[in-house]
């Protein structure tokens, strides 16, 4: 077993067990900081696939935006729900079902994946310069660049609509 | 060296994860949860495949930094909602949001 | 020209008929304007066909039109003008005008509608009849009915006309429907007449069935016809031959029609319509169409008969009831006290001459006095309607009121009525057969001789008692109502009456007396050289082998004038000193009295032969046996039947199978929809597990097992 097979492990069953503890707890705060943890070792996992930009995004976005917005709405509507309550509906055992049929046809996929991909890595390295200069490139990747930034300002506005108070009178 | 297989089996067990969150969570908040972590689950594996096979081109990248932006507004825009139904209905748990119901 | 005046006969008092039910009956001038009118055009033309004939114009006149197409051939109708036809149109067409303007009288034209009067009862106190529009109306049809039957070839229809007049005379007699009596006489008559058509009908389809033909010219005037049928037994078996059997049958139409013994109880009564009515259908028309039919089928009924031979069957007995009613009759006259009813029983009788006299062969002298009688016995009715007038006006006057009719309330009308008493007397001598002078004289000794003469004793004895008794009681009649003192205070105050009523009687008188003198006879001392024998040689035309006038005989005429004088002598010399409130003078009769006012109890034994059982039929059996138990019973079962299978369709079937099924629709729909709405949980997560599942069995299975 080499050095990075053994830190994959290590932070593949870190992730693995953070996110069924994310769907499993009870209280829906820890369920939040469980999932901290898991988006976390994503971000590890992202690094040892040499990806050092994309894993400080992944914490910088996902932990330190959408992780505290989850946190932030649990704490707005904490009224609705208490929890001492049962977390997981009656359908439990048929979703369990249903994700392990899935499962199970994603690892059949996996199986029938080519052979050349459990070769050995390519050595590779990602300028920040190239990415950059490849998102507005006009013959790159300018267009899902536009609309992904069009479509965070519908969901900005979106969020913001949905959101608002209807006493407002509008 | 870590076999592509083993990420590739990683990030689909992280989605069945989240899929069963999803499906059996009764509170919404904890359905988006789920619904993030299965997000988590396909860029994880859309970055693996970069990784090993196209490596050269920056289209994985891209394509990772797309999905990234798009949960991102699916977070806000689905935490927007669900405070606006606790606002109507006084609660979020998904059983009881179920106006569809005959 | 004379085929087209033939044929236009009978139309006028159609025309007017249909005018006044349609359009005039609201005015009575127009009314009787037209109903008059009407029978002047009719007179006139028929006065053109008489002189046509008369003078020596071609005879028989005949025209027909095919009428009913029956298969290769057709059912023809038309004209038939000869020698029979001719006077037969003389004297009807003279009757039935001077009756249409005597009617004018009789129901007061002139004098105002009394306020009290109705519709449908005469008119009290002389005012005008209510129902005067319709009167005219009614006798036009019967005119049209009787010239129908009259210029008619075939004998269809002369049933028509006869038919048509007995509806007419059911119509004419009860034409006060508002008396009870007048509406019983109606239907008694129209019973009774209807019995003798009936066998009449009967006649006219076996003589069809038997030649195929109902006209004239093809039975009466074809020899081998006639041949033929008298040689065919009848149905009677061979005793009869077939045209005996006809015969017969037409006769008794004739005995119903016109009134012989047994069918003789309804002319009595028919005199509760008014007088022009009686005078129409019991001198002038109808009762003379009865005569007219049987002198027509004169062929059928001698058919195999020569003049001097014995008489076969049918003869015998129709000169058995002409005879045996002409006396008959005679002798019920002499009890009657309603001045109209005398002369009812007196047509009866002098019908009952006419039928012996073709009973025995004698053609010409048969239908000579039906022409005569027709002209003195309308002048009768006609004079006693004029007398009935009088005595009523006079009832108003004094307040005394009696019963017109009645003779025994009258007398010494002689000074009050002058022309209707010289008219009466005059009416009244001829019906006795006063000699030489009036022409009853002349037909009835006509009869008498020939009774005598072809060796029929019986029979002329039994006439000549008739004329006996006739003569006794005419004059009874006249010294009743006319001459002697006045028996009541209406009688000393009448009058006589409108010029419209005496004219008609001034013409009928002229007529009775001068007629006689165109039949002389052959070889009578003195006058026979003046006037040649007209009507023997005219009607015997009619026939297809003339018969020879007899040998002048003494006999019969010596017996005829003394009977004749006689009778009329005691008559008078018994009642002219009749009192006011006396009995009759021929109540010393005694029982025999009593039966001949009874008129012999006739009616009342119709009544309990035909009339109760036929009440008890209708009534009884039909009505309550039969309609009620069976046809309504029938029904009612038919219906609970109906109930019954409705009420098992509906629960059985209709309910549970059909409803039942509409409803397990119905049911069905619902319940598994009520089932099946549970998978709408309105939950998202269900949804999404259910169809991650779905999706992927559907995947494995294509995957793995296709």
């Amino acid at each position: 077993m080499t050095g990075p097979q053994i830190i994959f492990l290590a932070a593949a069953a870190v992730t693995l067990i953070a996110a069924i503890m994310v769907v499993t707890v009870p209280r829906l705060v820890h369920a939040g900081l469980w999932l901290i943890l898991s988006l976390a070792g994503i971000a590890v996992l992202f690094i040892m696939l040499d990806n050092g930009f994309l894993a400080v995004v992944q914490v910088a976005i996902y932990i330190d935006a959408i992780a505290i917005l989850i946190i932030l709405a649990m704490m707005l509507t904490r009224a609705a729900m208490s929890d001492t309550e049962p977390q997981i509906n009656r359908m439990w055992l048929a979703s369990a079902f249903a994700s392990l049929i899935i499962m199970a046809g994603l690892l059949w996929i996996v199986s029938q994946a080519p052979a050349a991909s459990r070769g050995p890595l390519v050595d590779a390295e990602v300028g920040l310069d190239a990415l950059g200069r490849a998102l507005v490139d006009v013959d790159g990747f300018i267009l899902p660049f536009e609309i992904a930034s069009v479509l965070l300002v519908a969901a900005l506005v979106g969020a913001i609509l949905v959101a608002m108070t209807p006493a407002r009178g509008d | 060296m870590v076999p592509l297989s083993w990420f590739l089996i990683l990030g689909a067990a992280l989605f069945a994860v989240g899929l069963f969150g999803v499906l059996a969570r009764r509170n919404a908040i904890a359905i988006l949860m789920g619904i993030e972590l299965m997000l988590n689950a396909v860029n994880l594996n859309l970055l693996a495949f970069w990784r090993y096979l196209w490596s050269d081109s920056l289209t994985g990248v891209v394509f990772v930094i797309v999905v990234l932006a798009v949960a991102a507004a699916e977070v806000a825009v689905g935490l927007a909602l669900i405070i606006s139904i606790y606002r109507r209905r006084s609660t979020i748990v998904a059983e009881e949001i179920n106006l569809l119901k005959w | 020209m004379i085929e087209t005046i033939s044929w236009l006969i009978p139309l006028p008092p159609l025309l007017a008929f249909g005018l006044i039910v349609l359009f005039a009956y609201r005015s009575n001038r127009v009314s009787h304007t037209l109903g008059i009118g009407a029978m002047l055009i009719t007179w006139a033309l028929a006065m053109s066909v008489f002189l046509f004939a008369v003078s020596g114009g071609e005879l028989p006149v005949s025209a027909e039109v095919e009428w009913l197409p029956t298969g290769d051939s057709s059912f023809n109708i038309g004209i038939w003008i000869d020698s029979l036809t001719a006077v037969t149109l003389f004297f009807v067409a003279w009757t039935m005008l001077a009756i249409f303007v005597y009617s004018v009288g009789y129901h007061n034209y002139g004098k105002a509608r009394d306020p009290k009067d109705r519709p449908g009862l005469p008119p009290h106190a002389g005012g005008i009849d209510p129902m005067y529009a319709r009167f005219f109306a009614f006798i036009s049809l019967f005119a049209f009915g009787m010239l129908a039957l009259v210029v008619t070839d075939n004998l269809l229809v002369l049933f028509v006309g006869w038919e048509i007049m007995g509806m007419c005379s059911y119509m004419l007699i009860g034409f006060w429907y508002g008396k009870d009596s007048a509406k019983a006489a109606m239907v008694k008559a129209f019973m009774t007449t209807r019995v003798g058509d009936v066998f009449m009908l009967l006649g006219l389809a076996y003589l069809y069935w038997l030649t195929g033909t109902l006209t004239y010219s093809e039975i009466l005037f074809n020899p081998e016809t006639l041949e033929r049928l008298a040689t065919t037994p009848s149905v009677l078996g061979p005793g009869t031959s077939a045209a005996a059997l006809i015969a017969l049958l037409f006769f008794i139409g004739t005995v119903g029609k016109s009134a012989q013994w047994p069918l003789h109880t309804w002319l009595p009564d028919a005199m509760e319509g008014p007088t022009p009515v009686s005078a129409m259908i019991h001198a002038a028309t109808m009762v003379s169409a009865g005569i007219y039919l049987i002198l027509r089928i004169f062929p059928l009924i001698s058919a195999g008969w020569q003049p001097g031979e014995p008489l076969p069957d049918i003869m015998v007995i129709i000169a058995f009831i002409g005879a045996f009613t002409a006396l008959f009759a005679s002798t019920l006259a002499i009890g009657q006290n309603d001045i109209k009813r005398v002369l009812a029983y007196s047509t009866i009788s002098q019908l009952g001459y006419m039928v012996a006299a073709v009973g025995i062969g004698a053609f010409v002298a048969a239908a000579f006095h039906l022409v005569v009688h027709a002209f003195f016995k309308g002048l009768l009715f006609l004079g006693s309607g004029s007398v009935i007038h009088g005595v009523e006006h006079g009832a108003h006057e004094t307040g005394d009121h009696i019963d017109p009719n009645d003779m025994t309330h009258m007398g010494g009308l002689w000074k009050k009525m002058p022309l209707t008493f010289w008219t009466f007397l005059i009416g009244g001598l001829t019906l006795a057969g006063f000699p030489i002078v009036t022409a009853g004289f002349w037909s009835k000794d006509e009869i008498l001789a020939e009774a005598f003469g072809t060796g029929h004793i019986a029979v002329f004895i039994v006439l000549a008692l008739a004329a006996f008794i006739t003569a006794f009681y005419i004059m009874r009649q006249i010294t009743m109502t006319f001459l002697g003192k006045p028996r009541s205070e209406a009688a000393k105050h009448a009058h006589e009456s409108t010029w419209t009523m005496t004219v008609p009687l001034v013409v009928l008188a002229i007529f009775s007396v001068t007629i006689g003198w165109a039949g002389i006879p052959r070889g009578f001392p003195v006058l026979s050289s003046l006037v040649p024998n007209w009507v023997q040689e005219f009607v015997d035309a009619t026939l297809l082998e003339p018969a020879e006038a007899l040998e002048f005989n003494s006999i019969p005429l010596l017996v005829s004038v003394s009977v004749a004088l006689g009778g009329l002598l005691i008559g008078y010399l018994m009642y002219r000193r009749l009192e006011a409130g006396a009995p009759d003078p021929l109540a010393r009769l005694g029982r025999v009295y009593v039966w001949i006012q009874d008129k012999f109890y006739f009616d009342e034994l119709y009544d309990f032969l035909f009339v109760r059982p036929a009440y008890w039929f209708a009534e009884t059996f039909v009505y309550r046996g039969i309609d009620r138990r069976v046809i309504d019973g029938f029904l009612h079962w038919v219906a609970g039947l109906a109930g019954r299978l409705g009420g098992f369709l509906r629960n059985k079937i209709d309910l549970p199978i059909i409803n039942g099924t509409a409803d397990l629709v119905g049911e069905g729909v619902k319940t598994a929809s009520h089932e099946g709405r549970v998978i709408q949980t309105g939950r998202i997560q269900t949804y999404l597990v259910v169809g991650i599942i779905f999706t992927g069995a559907l995947l494995s299975y294509i995957f793995f097992l296709l």
